[in-house]
């Protein structure tokens, strides 16, 4: 529900907010699934970092989105198709929260039962993340880094000279 | 095959299909962003539930609990939520940047403008 208001209102800004409460819920959703970790980052980062800079761009454009025609029919047609076959796709899957599920049954257990011994602190989660899977964190890091690196470089020329050059293009 | 053990995937489906649907029918930068991220939740909370054991209890080792949940899907899931942040950054400071040269952040817009150039170009 929360989703459909935030595509429906025109108002970035409640757009925006929409969307940070419809991050939280999400959080509230993890802990449920037992996703504590995930859910304390889902929070912060989610609804946290990606509402602040939404909102630091909506404070550069403008505040009201264009008014576009009440339903885009081949947009809906799209998506109308790819949602049935992803219904169709779905029905093949293992039944939700069984213990016997493929996900649960291949190394799952190793981690379950291994992640004491081998590594001295309770929260697997953690343990896979920093430990067994360091390298793979680090490689996070770098995509992070360069996507540091891209919004410098796109946006550290001043907006003034930004803006002489475009007109001298121009001319 | 019963409704009831899908119902997380089908809420799946329907979150998905609701950012797909924002992505491509919607002219504003900001909104398409939104959109994206829509889908990107969806597709964390398929990771999540698939995870889930009924039953179970958060991965963090303790006394007492015999059944924990899947931990993997949790760890993919956070470095996803991190490098989602990331792209939701580049994309929105590129619409900064088109917002600066052309004034807007809005696709219709962007196209007259780009047609009056190539009128410019014709007439010139």
């Amino acid at each position: 529900m929360v989703a459909v208001a935030v595509v429906a209102s025109r108002d970035l800004f409640s757009a925006a907010m929409l969307f940070a409460i419809y991050s939280l819920l999400s959080a509230a959703l993890f802990v449920v699934l037992d996703a504590g970790d995930v859910a304390l980052t889902e929070a912060a980062v989610g609804a946290g970092i990606s509402t602040i800079l939404v909102l630091a761009v909506l404070a550069l454009a403008k505040r009201y989105e264009h008014p576009v025609k009440a339903l885009n029919l081949p947009a809906l047609a799209v998506v109308t198709v790819t949602g049935a076959c992803l219904f169709w796709a779905v029905s093949d899957l293992p039944d939700f929260g069984a213990a016997d599920n493929p996900v649960q049954t291949h190394v799952a257990p190793y981690y379950v039962n291994e992640t004491y011994n081998d590594m001295g602190i309770p929260n697997m989660v953690a343990a896979v993340l920093a430990s067994y899977r360091s390298i793979d964190t680090f490689g996070e890091v770098i995509v992070i880094f360069t996507a540091g690196l891209g919004v410098f470089a796109l946006l550290s020329v001043p907006p003034k000279r930004r803006r002489r050059r475009s007109r001298e293009d121009d001319q | 095959m019963d409704l009831l053990g899908h119902y997380n995937y089908y809420v799946v489906v329907v979150l998905m299909m609701i950012g797909f649907y924002a992505v491509i029918a919607r002219g504003n930068m900001a909104k398409k962003i939104m959109g994206l991220n829509l889908f990107q939740t969806s597709a964390f909370i398929l990771f999540i539930s698939a995870g889930k054991i009924l039953g179970g209890a958060t991965p963090i080792l303790r006394d007492g609990v015999e059944v924990y949940s899947n931990p993997l899907p949790h760890v993919l899931i956070l470095t996803a939520i991190v490098v989602g942040v990331a792209t939701t950054a580049v994309g929105l400071a590129l619409a900064v940047r088109i917002n600066e040269a052309y004034g807007s952040i809005e696709d219709d817009l962007l196209t007259e403008v780009e047609d009056a150039d190539e009128d410019d170009e014709g007439t010139a």
